[in-house]
């Protein structure tokens, strides 16, 4: 074969129709506080894992939401489970919780 | 007796008109509608406490019938004001001791954004028309059906240079975040979705109504401004934006799309820059004599304004300067 130098990317659109938003509403099911997010970031800002490699945990749950799970099981599996993150979430949101139940929800993914 | 003109019986200028007679003035309201009440009339529950609109009215018709004083001219529309005269169009010219203007806001025209398709595509609504909806208990698609999938869109005609209209209207984050909380009350099967530039929860109750909205009843909420609405093959709409917080584009279909529509500044607010020597902001809206203790004040003397006429406001608030424009009119006339 010829190489012409092309390639196709794979979409980086959400696809909200296309996303199994099962687990995604179990998730928040389980946990209504995590719909509570304001994006705000503290999380992430105080985050020990986050400063030290790409790990983003609101961004990751985010996307989770949003139905989005490639490699999000893999993403929390950096998080050191220090609870950081729980002092300074202005919504008092149980992110370490948020942390346990999207691991154990994904397991499989 | 002194004799006060006030243009505008929505809730601002009721509220002064009802002050100004329980100090024993006389007064006359000049409304070009055929009832008073302002944009108030058309809207089913007031946030945050989902007071129903139509209680808020009648405590404020009550308060109008303290005197005997009271003249209201319905289906009447002033044209130019001075502090002692008011012509209406039909030429008349009605004379009195000072002027009040509360002659309110204008809704922007959801036509005008067309790449959301208003007007175009069925089931694009306006928040306006929603609330009609609620007051009919007749929320559908325009086919019939009850939606399953609904996005309701923030700032449209508001903080946006395409259209003339860079301030915030304040209001609409509020009654985005109270619709999408009434549409789960109908329809908790449904997806509701918010997308969302800023939430602005500036009073009290509404930061928690937000919260709400979240996790009482999982409203989800986008970070992310709708680019484009088009049709699709089973007459849906889809929907494209930015999801700001993932940094990646997001797409879906919905059934409905519920517009938030601005505050835009009345068209007689330029005869009144042109024709009645009162000051103008940029948005449009009239300049009070300053933003501190000058409020209700026009740079006329013998003019003041009451209510959405100078920003936008919601109802409390316009409700308060309809008081507070009848204390500065007395002040004023005890004076001359
Ligand atoms: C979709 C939507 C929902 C809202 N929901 C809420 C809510 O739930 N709670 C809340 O607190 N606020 C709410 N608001 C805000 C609320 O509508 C305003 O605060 C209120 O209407 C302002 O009252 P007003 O008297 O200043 O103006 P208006 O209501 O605009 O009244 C002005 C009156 O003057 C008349 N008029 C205008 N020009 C002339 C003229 N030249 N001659 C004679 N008469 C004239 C008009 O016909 C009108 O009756 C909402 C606003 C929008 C857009
Ligand atoms: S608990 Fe996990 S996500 Fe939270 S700060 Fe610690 S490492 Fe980061
Ligand atoms: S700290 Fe809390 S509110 Fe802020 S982004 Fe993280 S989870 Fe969301
Ligand atoms: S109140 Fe909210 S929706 Fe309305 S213009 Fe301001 S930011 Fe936009």
């Amino acid at each position: 074969m010829i190489n012409f130098g092309f390639s196709i990317n794979r979409p980086r659109t959400i696809d909200i129709d296309r996303n199994n938003l099962r687990k995604s509403n179990e998730i928040i099911r389980e946990m209504p506080e995590l719909q509570a997010c304001i994006g705000c970031g503290s999380c992430t800002a105080t985050c020990t894992a986050g400063n030290l490699t790409e790990f983003n945990f609101r961004k990751v749950h985010t996307l989770v939401r949003r139905g989005e799970y490639q490699g999000a099981y893999e993403e929390m599996n950096k998080c050191m489970l220090c609870g950081k993150c729980r002092l300074v979430c202005p919504r008092g949101i149980n992110t370490r919780g948020i942390v346990m139940l999207i691991k154990r929800k994904l397991g499989d993914f | 007796m002194k004799h006060v003109i006030v243009i505008g019986g929505g809730v601002a200028g009721m509220q002064c008109a009802s002050e100004l007679l329980r100090q024993g003035l006389a007064v006359t309201i000049i409304e070009k509608e055929q009832d008073l009440g302002g944009k108030v009339r058309n809207w089913h529950k007031l946030f945050p406490t989902f007071t129903p609109a139509d209680e808020v009215l009648s405590a404020m018709r009550h308060r109008l019938k303290i005197s005997n004083n009271l003249k209201i001219r319905t289906g009447c529309q002033a044209t130019t004001i001075t502090a002692n005269s008011v012509t209406l169009c039909s030429g008349e010219e009605l004379k009195c001791d000072a002027t009040v203007i509360a002659t309110g806001f204008t809704l922007f025209d959801a036509q005008i954004k067309e790449e959301y398709g208003y007007g175009i595509y069925d089931n694009v609504i306006t928040s306006a028309e929603l609330e009609q909806m609620f007051n009919e208990n007749n929320v559908h698609l325009a086919h019939g059906g009850t939606p399953k999938r609904i996005a309701i869109l923030h700032c449209v005609g508001s903080r946006d240079e395409k259209v003339c209209q860079r301030h915030c209207s304040k209001v609409c984050c509020v009654t985005g975040v109270k619709q999408a909380i009434e549409l789960k009350k109908l329809f908790p099967a449904a997806d509701v979705f918010n997308f969302y530039m800023d939430i602005r929860m500036f009073g009290p109750g509404y930061e928690e109504m937000y919260r709400e909205a979240q996790t009482a009843y999982n409203v989800h909420f986008v970070r992310g401004r709708i680019s484009e609405v088009s049709p699709t093959f089973n007459s849906q709409l889809q929907i494209k934006a930015e999801d700001t917080l993932t940094g990646r584009p997001l797409k879906m279909s919905v059934d409905m799309l519920v517009l938030l529509i601005g505050m835009k500044s009345n068209e007689h607010n330029i005869t009144l820059r042109n024709e009645c020597n009162l000051l103008a902001q940029p948005s449009g809206f009239m300049q009070p004599q300053d933003s501190f203790i000058g409020n209700v004040t026009s740079n006329v003397d013998g003019i003041f304004y009451a209510g959405t006429i100078t920003a936008p406001k919601n109802v409390g608030e316009s409700i308060n300067e309809g008081t507070a424009a009848a204390r500065a009119v007395i002040e004023w006339l005890n004076k001359h």
